[in-house]
């Protein structure tokens, strides 16, 4: 089986995590092997949550810089940090909804120009699907399911080898209850969202 | 149920690695765990904490490594099967039972789980732990996947037995940290009832007695090698002339690269799982067909030494390079690129490297460094020693903790960490050594890991300076572990004792000892002066819930505070306190109500009161 290696990045608190163990879990049911690794060290003190995700018959779990098929970012400046990642081959996936770090947000450092960050990813990649996850989230009926839209749009790109309907499933079963309804319905958002099929 | 003790043979979940060697250590039929929280260890203990809810199985959160390894100790030579886990670092705490341990032995399986942290993801150095295998004469067992993860715990628990010897489990954080699919086996049936046979001729390590064990545990040693020469986690995979030596996770890279550079039919793979002893047999047997070897670890050159001494020993003199300015470093991870490179470059293959995008023209990307949490105690504390301590010349000794985070700017509040509790006792040694003004820092839990003997020896040699105990009632950095002074109410448990600081402190014999509530201001710089003008050794203890954990056992409901029209841009909260529920809009600082937790600390410090509580508006 081909290998298809993931990277997604996110600010501690976004659901990273969840979404890989979801992705997991759809792999599981459409037979693919996968193996996934985690870096969480003080994330939870406002630090980058990071999570490789290795679909198909590799034995390794963490991705080298430019080996990464997919990019999956949930906040724009990660996104730029993490295209050590990408090659010209790399499709990138990013929510545009900022959360400044800490030393932006009291003026000691810049967040970059969002336009400009779009122009550069684009010309280093394969293809940039950008958008505001957070808008669609919220239409969805909650904020927390940002994480969940991004898994919608990175389904519909088709370059993983998971089907929509066990996304799904493992949205149902592996999601806390209450939130199954608000996830499917920001998993639909995600996938109705232009990309390459 | 808890998703560990499911008792369905077969049956394939998607697991932590960490949660695999909690599953393994369960199907082995561990009855007694015990441990104190690091990371990447963490998660292992935290199942077992759970399933311990819901089972026989004894588990404790030990006060340090030290004591977690000698009550598992006992606990193994009762007879009843025992994990002991750990971070690397925690080792070199239990080193001192570990090294007569290894010379007592046990009679049921203890296996003692070391977790190392090549790259320092969250650790203050990354020492390869199987030099304590060498160096106590115990085995070591290193997994390279999350599924032999699972495996190979239940085969430490067995060759412990075997062996009548402790076995070190070694991993590393992409081990414990990595998931993957395991097949659950058959969960063995605990044994929880030991009982002690008394033999001390052969368990009290006096000199007499230990001249007998040292011979008993080099013999067992011998013995553990003849095992290592057949056991199934050594094995060889692949034809080949170009031998490459692996163990860990650096056999997935290798497996990998030599699959992308299209070398599978040139090149033999020695995986060592039991690494330690290393078997010499099967060493030898793989280096006769090889023209030349490359060992791939990540780490020191643990096995690199040892294969090369085995050649020497044979007279074979096929050339060895693993360690070596041009192939690997000593620093760091490895990852799937580095090693195929080296691989490329060692056996002189072509290697298309992939094209990583030239990034020279991105603009400088801010840093996201983690923080202390919006409404962190540690920071309204810093800031009273701070201001209690402003125009004296200090210096400040910290500790390991989420507290160490507090020698970021603006607080830079730290000056000195090595390891667990060394706040105290280096603060002895610099206030005797420079006769400066000394505020040492250290947190509950890690008061409790290895701070009060460094509090002893400053009461009894009389030594000068303050001591703030940060206590936010959890260990807070690994994720909410409880410790001897927490109220165990909070876990739903019962049956715990609970030792107030206070008290410890004072029964020491420490002369000023004052309590404060960090969130008052004033009232906390005043105490913190007292105890600095106080001759010889004094201590404030700060208590304040952690606001992370009383937000999860729902008791923080407070108000958000706002900056009104007041404000004259001053800036003080932001430039003293930097809490991060603070952004500036325009020019003009605001204050994040989602983020905010009403602690007022920068209400009470602003110089126009400008910061109020906002009205009807709950945060939290």
């Amino acid at each position: 089986m081909q290998t298809k290696r993931l990277i997604i990045v996110a600010v501690g608190g976004q659901g990273n995590l969840l979404a890989s163990k979801v992705l997991g879990e759809a792999a599981l049911l459409c037979g693919v092997p996968v193996r996934m690794s985690e870096i969480h060290g003080m994330a939870q003190r406002g630090g980058v949550v990071e999570s490789s995700v290795v679909f198909g018959d590799a034995k390794s779990t963490i991705i080298s810089d430019g080996e990464a098929d997919v990019l999956v970012g949930f906040e724009p400046l990660e996104t730029l940090r993490a295209l050590n990642k990408c090659s010209r081959e790399t499709t990138v996936i990013t929510n545009m909804t900022p959360l400044p770090p800490f030393t932006v947000a009291i003026g000691r450092g810049t967040y970059p120009d969002l336009n400009q960050l779009q122009t550069l990813i684009q010309a280093k990649t394969k293809q940039l699907i950008a958008f505001d996850a957070v808008e669609l989230a919220k239409s969805a009926g909650s904020v927390l399911a940002v994480n969940i839209v991004l898994l919608g749009a990175l389904i519909k790109t088709g370059i993983l080898p998971i089907t929509k309907e066990n996304l799904q499933t493992a949205i149902r079963t592996k999601t806390k209850k209450a939130f199954v309804d608000v996830n499917l319905k920001a998993f639909d958002l995600g996938f109705q969202l232009p990309g390459q099929a | 149920m808890h998703k560990l003790l499911t008792d369905s043979p077969g049956e394939k979940m998607l697991l932590l690695g960490n949660e695999a060697i909690a599953r393994g250590a369960i199907e082995a039929g561990v009855a007694f765990a015990t441990t104190y929280p690091g990371t990447p260890s963490s998660e292992i203990s935290l199942n077992l904490f759970q399933i311990s809810n819901e089972s026989d199985l004894y588990f404790e959160y030990s006060t340090n490594e030290k004591v977690a390894l000698e009550v598992a100790a006992a606990a193994a030579n009762s007879g009843v099967r025992t994990f002991c886990m750990m971070k690397h670092v925690g080792m070199n705490v239990a080193a001192d039972p570990l090294m007569t341990l290894a010379y007592v032995g046990v009679k049921a399986g203890l296996v003692i789980l070391t977790a190392d942290d090549p790259f320092m993801f969250s650790s203050q150095n990354e020492q390869d732990n199987r030099y304590y295998g060498k160096l106590s004469g115990v085995p070591i067992l290193e997994p390279s996947s999350v599924e032999e993860a699972r495996e190979m715990t239940i085969a430490a628990f067995d060759l412990s037995e075997q062996l009548g010897e402790p076995v070190i489990l070694r991993t590393t954080t992409r081990i414990n940290h990595s998931s993957a699919f395991v097949a659950l086996g058959t969960i063995q049936p605990r044994n929880t009832k030991g009982d002690f046979t008394k033999d001390p001729f052969n368990l009290v390590a006096v000199p007499a007695v230990s001249r007998r064990l040292h011979v008993r545990l080099l013999e067992n040693w011998a013995k553990a090698r003849s095992i290592a020469e057949t056991s199934v986690f050594n094995f060889i995979e692949g034809e080949g002339s170009w031998g490459i030596v692996c163990s860990g996770v650096s056999y997935n890279y290798v497996s990998d690269a030599i699959h992308e550079l299209g070398i599978q039919n040139k090149t033999r793979i020695l995986r060592l799982g039991l690494t330690h002893p290393t078997p010499p047999g099967r060493v030898k047997d793989f280096l006769t067909g090889c023209e030349k070897v490359l060992v791939v670890e990540e780490g020191e050159p643990f096995l690199e030494e040892t294969v090369m001494a085995f050649a020497q020993k044979a007279e074979l003199t096929v050339p060895i390079a693993g360690k070596d300015e041009t192939l690997f470093s000593r620093l760091y991870e490895f990852d799937p690129t580095m090693v195929r490179q080296v691989i490329a470059t060692y056996f002189g293959v072509d290697d298309t490297p992939s094209q990583v995008p030239d990034l020279s023209d991105i603009p400088e990307i801010p840093q996201r460094p983690p923080n202390l949490c919006a409404g962190c105690s540690h920071r309204a504390t810093y800031y009273a020693v701070k201001k209690a301590a402003e125009g004296m010349e200090t210096i400040f000794p910290t500790d390991i903790g989420c507290y160490t985070l507090g020698f970021l700017p603006p607080l830079s509040m730290g000056d000195f960490v090595i390891c667990m509790g060394s706040s105290v006792s280096t603060s002895c040694g610099f206030s005797k050594a420079t006769g400066k003004q000394v505020i040492g820092f250290i947190g509950d839990s890690t008061f409790f890991h290895s701070g009060l003997t460094g509090l002893v020896n400053a009461v009894y040699n009389n030594h000068n300076f303050t001591l703030v105990i940060l206590d936010n009632g959890t260990t807070a950095m690994t994720g909410h572990q409880p410790h001897p002074g927490v109220d165990m109410a909070n876990f739903n448990r019962s049956g715990y004792g609970r030792i107030s600081i206070e008290a410890v402190v004072r029964a020491i014999g420490v002369e000023h000892v004052s309590v404060i509530k960090p969130y008052k201001v004033k009232k906390s710089i005043e105490a913190v002066k007292a105890a600095i003008e106080h001759k010889g050794v004094s201590v404030v203890i700060s208590q304040e819930m952690c606001t992370l954990y009383a937000r999860s056992l729902k008791k923080l409901n407070v108000r958000a505070f706002q900056v009104t029209d007041k404000c004259k841009n001053h800036r003080d909260c932001i430039n003293e306190i930097g809490c991060p529920a603070f952004f500036l809009e325009g020019e003009r600082v605001q204050i994040d109500p989602n983020a905010c937790v009403g602690c007022a600390v920068c209400a009470q410090i602003c110089p126009e009161n400008a910061i109020t509580p906002v009205k009807d508006k709950k945060a939290g």
